[in-house]
């Protein structure tokens, strides 16, 4: 995982832009006060919701996609319950209290090399950004997404800009029939790097479909956070060096270096 | 009024604070983790995180769970270690200029005894916080800060090789706080540090399982502000050393009300967590309190509760 030092900011943010996508997800695009250039793929940001008593904390949302011109960052969010509701109603003219950049991000491939991006569910969140950086990179970009049904499986034509895209969906409504890791495009092996994110089964199954054909493997872990900056050790995730921060030593982390089974 | 000369010092035993507002133990990390959004060396002191004599991994995760106006921890005090602290964490933090001590923890007398003796020979720690009120350890911890005999053991034998300014911090899992209060002050507490988190648990009802791995941990945040000042006034009421109260502060507007019941410094925890630079503001709105109440000395404010 690359480890770049970026400086913390805890700023309101103006909303520029609201925009629904289907009943469950929705961008929301915000602008910063500075550059945002060196922003990475993988990072992610911490938003607060404000007045509620029940989303108390913050929730941490990865970086979508980011345009270093305008300042503005994207995020990608899934309705699942009232905080992420509530960001929902946000409206263009408001303001949001976002602290970012947070985590390490992905690790790069170099030009000419192959990788495979594998999203399930709002798990596609931070692919988008990490397909556009290896794009211009040069890398070979093939990126798997996958979804109960074709209502999960959104923004595909923001994918096809960087890679080619496969799709899966359990009840065959879009792509091929089946669990996103069953779809044949795993069979092959000619992957330099396997980058996954998605709901923890998923990632433990591409993880050993990497394993099996001895390719590299980062997931980005979604585990529950307090803080989000390294301070309260609420995250942990077992690893070979023992627990460790999801939100400053990841989200990302080569799935070598992980204890999943403790 | 002349702001410069608004006076924001207070003491506990012999160590002085340039004001009262702190950061509480295992929401700070260590310092470094907040250089990006405040400047540590405007507060008036950090504890940073629990610290025992051997290495801990702490309990598995989920060790996190949110709950209205609050959240529970099990975390475990996991940490490396009182050697790495003080060769790999100390060299890193000594020079920040602001009060650091070091929240120490154990399971036998033994181990905090030890831990006291090495954190001792640091300079540039002025004190430590023994923590009797750990709630999500197995052995020691709050096991023994909710028992006289216990608090006492434990505060007695460190008071034997820790020469510094000692601040026992104790558990609100208690009948009458107050009665432990008293018998840590007579074996030479030079101060008092209140509240830890509430045992308390949350369940998933989809699930039917515990959220946390460890089915109970501590209660801390907003919801706990109302119980955590009651036991600040209590404690000031039975106690003649000062006292750092702590529990839900999420402003200065609670920061004082913990004064007015008694405290004589202010410990934000949680609140890290939703803000990373609120105990600025704290630290401001104080300043700004002051002015608009014509208060010159902080330390008027200090128990400054009024009767009915
Ligand atoms: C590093 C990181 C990056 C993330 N990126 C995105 C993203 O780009 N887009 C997006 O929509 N979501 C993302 N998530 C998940 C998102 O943070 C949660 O969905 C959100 O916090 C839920 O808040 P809520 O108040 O709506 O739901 P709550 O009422 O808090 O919870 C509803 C349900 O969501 C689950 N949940 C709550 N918090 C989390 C969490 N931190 N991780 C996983 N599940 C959770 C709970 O188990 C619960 O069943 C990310 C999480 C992490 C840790
Ligand atoms: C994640 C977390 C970790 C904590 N770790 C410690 C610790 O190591 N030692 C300790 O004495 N208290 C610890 N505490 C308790 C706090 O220092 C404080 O007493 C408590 O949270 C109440 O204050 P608050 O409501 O402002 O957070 C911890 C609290 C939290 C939330
Ligand atoms: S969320 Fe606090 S350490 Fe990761």
């Amino acid at each position: 995982m690359t480890t770049t030092y970026a400086k913390k900011h805890v700023n309101l943010l103006n909303i520029i832009e609201n925009k629904k996508i289907n009943t469950q997800y929705f961008i929301l695009k915000v602008q910063a006060p500075h550059d945002i250039s060196n922003l990475l793929p993988g990072q992610f940001v911490n938003i607060l919701v404000a007045d509620t008593r029940h989303a108390f904390l913050r929730r941490p949302i990865s970086i979508y996609d980011i345009h270093p011109q305008e300042r503005t960052i994207d995020l990608l969010i899934q309705v699942v319950g009232e905080g992420t509701h509530l960001l929902s109603k946000l409206k263009a003219g408001e303001q949001v209290d976002i602290l970012y950049p947070l985590g390490k991000s992905f690790s790069l491939l170099e030009s000419g090399k192959i990788a495979l991006l594998v999203g399930g569910g709002v798990g596609i969140a931070p692919l988008l950004f990490l397909a556009k950086k290896l794009y211009r990179k040069g890398v070979d970009v093939h990126i798997l997404l996958g979804g109960k049904g074709s209502n999960n499986i959104i923004e595909t034509k923001n994918f096809e800009k960087y890679g080619k895209v496969y799709i899966a969906t359990e009840d065959g409504s879009q792509g091929e029939r089946g669990l996103l890791t069953q779809h044949s495009i795993l069979r092959k092996s000619d992957f330099d790097m396997i980058y996954s994110c998605g709901p923890d089964a998923m990632m433990r199954a591409v993880a050993n479909i990497a394993a099996k054909h001895t390719i590299e493997c980062e997931v980005s872990l979604e585990n529950m956070m307090a803080c989000g900056i390294g301070s309260c050790l609420c995250c942990v995730t077992p690893t070979k060096s023992g627990h460790q921060c999801v939100c400053s030593d990841g989200p990302v982390f080569n799935t070598k270096t992980l204890e999943w089974n403790k | 009024m002349n702001t410069s000369k608004l006076k924001l010092a207070v003491k506990i035993g012999n160590l002085e604070f340039k004001n009262p507002v702190m950061t509480a133990s295992g929401t700070f990390g260590y310092g470094p983790e907040f250089e990006d959004f405040i400047d540590i060396n405007r507060l008036g002191g950090i504890v940073v995180k629990g610290t025992t004599l051997n290495a801990r991994e702490g309990n598995n995760y989920p060790r996190m769970a949110e709950t209205p106006s609050g959240m529970l921890n099990a975390v475990g005090l996991q940490n490396k270690g009182v050697d790495v602290f003080c060769n790999e964490i100390y060299p890193r933090i000594q020079d920040y200029k602001t009060n650091i001590f070091v929240n120490v923890s154990g399971s036998t007398v033994e181990e905090y005894v030890k831990t006291a003796e090495r954190i001792n020979e640091l300079e540039h720690i002025p004190g430590i916080e023994l923590n009797i009120s750990c709630p999500n350890v197995k052995e020691g911890g709050m096991a023994f800060g909710t028992s006289c005999p216990s608090a006492v053991a434990v505060t007695h034998a460190v008071r034997q090789v820790y020469k510094k300014t000692m601040v026992v911090k104790l558990s609100p899992n208690v009948t009458n706080i107050a009665d432990i209060a008293k018998a840590v002050e007579a074996v030479g507490a030079d101060g008092i540090s209140l509240i830890n988190t509430l045992l308390a648990m949350a369940i998933n009802a989809e699930t039917r399982r515990a959220v946390l791995s460890t089915t109970t941990g501590g209660l801390s945040g907003p919801a706990i502000k109302p119980i955590a000042l009651r036991m600040v006034w209590q404690v000031a009421q039975a106690v003649k050393i000062p006292i750092m109260g702590m529990g839900g502060i999420m402003n200065s507007t609670d920061a004082i009300e913990f004064m007015l019941a008694g405290a004589t410094a202010i410990q934000i925890g949680t609140a890290n967590f939703i803000d990373p630079s609120v105990s600025m503001k704290v630290i401001d709105g104080i300043e700004d309190y002051m002015k608009r109440h014509h208060i010159q000395d902080i330390n008027s404010l200090i128990g400054g509760m009024l009767q009915q």
